[in-house]
């Protein structure tokens, strides 16, 4: 059958599975538009407030369910609000699919009105991106990007089509969805190797990062750890990869780590790292990381192998399959002595637990654990609420803490907790700061025009507390453009004034009665939290340090 | 810091050039030498790289390269398993005392002159890298107007070819 390129597009999308898309209309897409109201029926449009809201919703949603999610942008500025999106998902291997309208192929490199060569900007950020010059590659070119996105190390995709390839038309027919390429396993013989050096082990210790998540080997997960007696930690991107209150999970590593699980880390003398990727944030100075640990790293992206440690083995494939392989070559064993160090380790964080009254972050945190249900989605935005978040909040399942790992991007959080909630049908959360959500606040007009059910517990210090810890720690307290005092805005008010429901929460009181009140609304519903801008997020691994550095209590 | 020497066969695409150097700016990878040629297939281009490093940094480039759909096959190669040639042009000042020695080291290059005017001659030197690399410093002693090397191309002993390579 005979169709537009905007019908193409958007048939073609069905024809995925797409069930919604989220973007914002524009001259170069105004014929797609046109199709997304003809096939309305079939495919929802969620319209943002800014493009970057739409790719972090397209983000959030492909986080929450595994599945692609969708942006659509028109050319020009459009096309640049979708940046930060499609960069925040390529750091932390999303699979999105960004679609952006061009000027017509006669205007490309003419410096047309509103032209951007978006696949010039993009090319570092996305796994691949398609110029589509002729009608005859669209529906072809739009499959191949829904392939590529979810294939292998997942990641974005960018497709760019002119406006005249919009408006010709060609033979359409549909096509069952695209599968991503066959998975496979790690080569035996490195499977093998890996074996005897995990049965080797005297104090091994499993790190597993959002590779593990993207895999869905949970289950072969905690096999393997019941399997060698082993404790299990995970980088940012691994938290809700297996249920917070396993009795083997010792929580995050890294620079505001647990301090079991990073202590733990650290002291073992071999690391079996499950689709993690040794961020800086993970190793703190490599120099000196875990110097007595091999490390069995495994990967479906071979070149996260060896890229920043050096792994003794390493094994390249996917994650559930090889563990799979793996799991009957491991011997079961007890690691009693082992056991004790970590009990010991778990003794002295209890024994530094916070455990002042009142509006601390911890308290705050515990308070909204008591309203997560199972499938919950948890979003954040970035800075220290972020990383409160990773510390406190209580996971049950997979897929559930949706956060910027990698890129940290400041907000990312509305946009992606409104696609969390579109892709799992439940009510989101966001915890956020302030300095983070007056970065795209602006979604609030979004949340409340589709009545998406999200509780936003802003967690109000008044500052930019990340960078404000720095100063505080190693620049002499030289609060350079930290202090948001200044700004004396009423959030309460805010929320309100776009048509959503709000409260201040003061003390711990009123921060049970908003909480009662926001998981009961059916729109969103923003708690203005207040909270000390002196709070510090603890554990801390000093700039250049190792984890002998770590930072436990600041003195007076 | 060793040398090595890559070639990667790609689709044949405009921009796909760009993706490939665009991974190396990014990544930081340095590289020496770089050609881009049509090859038996309208299908594929041919870039050949030199770059240097250790194994460690060698394996990131490819693993790296691996990762752009418009690749096709990397060979990597060893150095005794391998043709490479590289071509340069160069423009020397031609002057009564230097010429014999110039024409005499050129005949001991086997090279060839392929302009020739009162002030100046352009010789044409086809060898591997080291060989261009000497006669380069030989011609030091005189006066180099001008030089233009075409950097290497390689290929691999033997019956066997680049796309029987296959992903890691």
């Amino acid at each position: 059958m005979k169709l537009t390129g905007s019908d193409i597009i958007v048939r073609t999308l069905i024809e995925q599975g797409v069930d919604v898309v989220f973007g914002y209309p524009g001259g170069q897409v105004i014929n797609i538009y046109d199709s997304l109201y003809k096939y309305q029926s079939e495919l929802k449009h969620v319209l943002t407030a800014h493009e970057q809201g739409a790719s972090h919703a397209a983000d959030g949603y492909a986080r929450a369910t595994g599945k692609v999610g969708v942006c659509i942008a028109t050319s020009g500025p459009g096309a640049t609000n979708l940046v930060t999106g499609i960069a925040t998902a390529y750091l932390d291997s999303v699979p999105i699919v960004a679609i952006t309208g061009n000027v017509p192929n006669s205007v490309i490199g003419t410096d047309g009105f509103q032209e951007i060569d978006i696949t010039g900007i993009t090319l570092p950020i996305t796994k691949h991106n398609y110029f589509v010059g002729s009608i005859e590659d669209l529906a072809d070119t739009i499959r191949e990007a829904f392939k590529l996105a979810a294939s292998g190390r997942p990641g974005p995709v960018l497709v760019d089509v002119p406006k005249d390839v919009q408006t010709a038309t060609y033979d359409y027919e549909p096509h069952a969805p695209v599968l991503p390429e066959e998975k496979t396993p790690a080569k035996d013989i490195r499977i093998q190797q890996a074996a005897d050096t995990i049965n080797e082990a005297k104090k091994p210790f499993i790190y597993f990062g959002g590779g593990l998540i993207a895999s869905g080997a949970q289950k072969e997960l905690m096999e393997l750890a019941d399997k060698i007696d082993a404790p299990m930690g995970c980088s940012m991107m691994g938290i809700s990869g297996v249920p917070t209150d396993h009795p083997r999970f010792l929580g995050m590593q890294g620079m505001h780590g647990h301090y079991a699980c990073s202590t733990a880390m650290h002291h073992a003398d071999l690391i079996i790292a499950l689709g993690g990727r040794f961020n800086d944030r993970v190793t703190g100075n490599r120099s000196k990381f875990a110097k007595n640990a091999k490390i069995v790293h495994i990967d479906i992206d071979g070149a996260e192998l060896n890229k920043t440690v050096n792994a003794s083995h390493g094994l390249r494939g996917d994650m559930k399959l090889t563990l799979q392989k793996l799991l009957p070559l491991i011997k079961q064993a007890e690691r009693p002595e082992w056991q004790a160090h970590i009990n010991e380790l778990r003794g002295i964080e209890a024994a530094g637990q916070d455990k002042r009254p009142g509006m601390t972050p911890a308290n705050v945190l515990h308070k909204l654990n008591g309203y997560l249900n199972a499938n919950t989605p948890v979003a954040t935005d970035v800075g220290q609420h972020q990383c409160w978040a990773a510390q406190y909040v209580n996971f049950k399942q997979t897929r559930r803490f949706i956060s910027s790992g990698g890129l940290g991007t400041m907000g990312f959080g509305m946009g992606a907790a409104m696609g969390a909630q579109m892709g799992t049908g439940e009510r989101a959360v966001l915890i956020t700061g302030d300095g983070s959500f007056g970065m795209n606040l602006n979604e609030l007009a979004t949340a409340v025009a589709n009545k998406i059910p999200m509780v936003i517990l802003l967690l109000n210090n008044g500052v930019l507390g990340m960078v404000r810890q720095w100063q505080t720690l190693f620049f002499n307290k030289h609060y350079s453009n930290t202090m948001l005092d200044q700004r004396q805005t009423d959030f309460v008010k805010l929320a309100e004034a776009f048509g959503a429901q709000a409260s201040r929460a003061l003390t711990l009181e009123e921060l049970e009665e908003a909480l009662e009140k926001a998981f009961a609304c059916d729109g969103p519903y923003l708690i203005d939290c207040a909270i000390d801008k002196d709070e510090f997020v603890l554990p801390m691994l000093p700039p250049g340090g190792s984890m002998d550095d770590i930072i436990v209590k600041v003195g007076d | 810091m060793k040398r090595f020497t890559v070639a990667i066969l790609v689709n044949n695409q405009f921009g796909v050039l760009n993706r490939v150097t665009s991974m190396f700016r990014r990544r930081q990878f340095n590289i020496h030498s770089l050609t881009v040629s049509e090859t038996e297939s309208a299908a594929y281009s041919r870039i050949t790289i030199q770059s240097e490093g250790d194994g460690v940094v060698k394996q990131q480039l490819i693993n790296q390269l691996y990762k752009l759909p418009d690749v096709c096959s990397i060979q990597e190669f060893e150095q005794q398993d391998v043709v490479s040639r590289e071509l340069m042009l160069i423009k020397m000042k031609n002057c009564a005392e230097t010429r014999d020695d110039v024409r005499g080291a050129i005949d001991a290059f086997e090279g060839k002159i392929v302009d020739y005017t009162k002030d100046s001659l352009t010789i044409q030197m086809v060898g591997d890298s080291r060989k261009i690399d000497n006669f380069v410093n030989l011609m030091k002693e005189y006066e180099i107007l001008e030089i233009c090397r075409t950097g290497v191309v390689s290929l691999e002993r033997g019956a066997s070819t680049i796309r029987r390579v296959t992903h890691l």
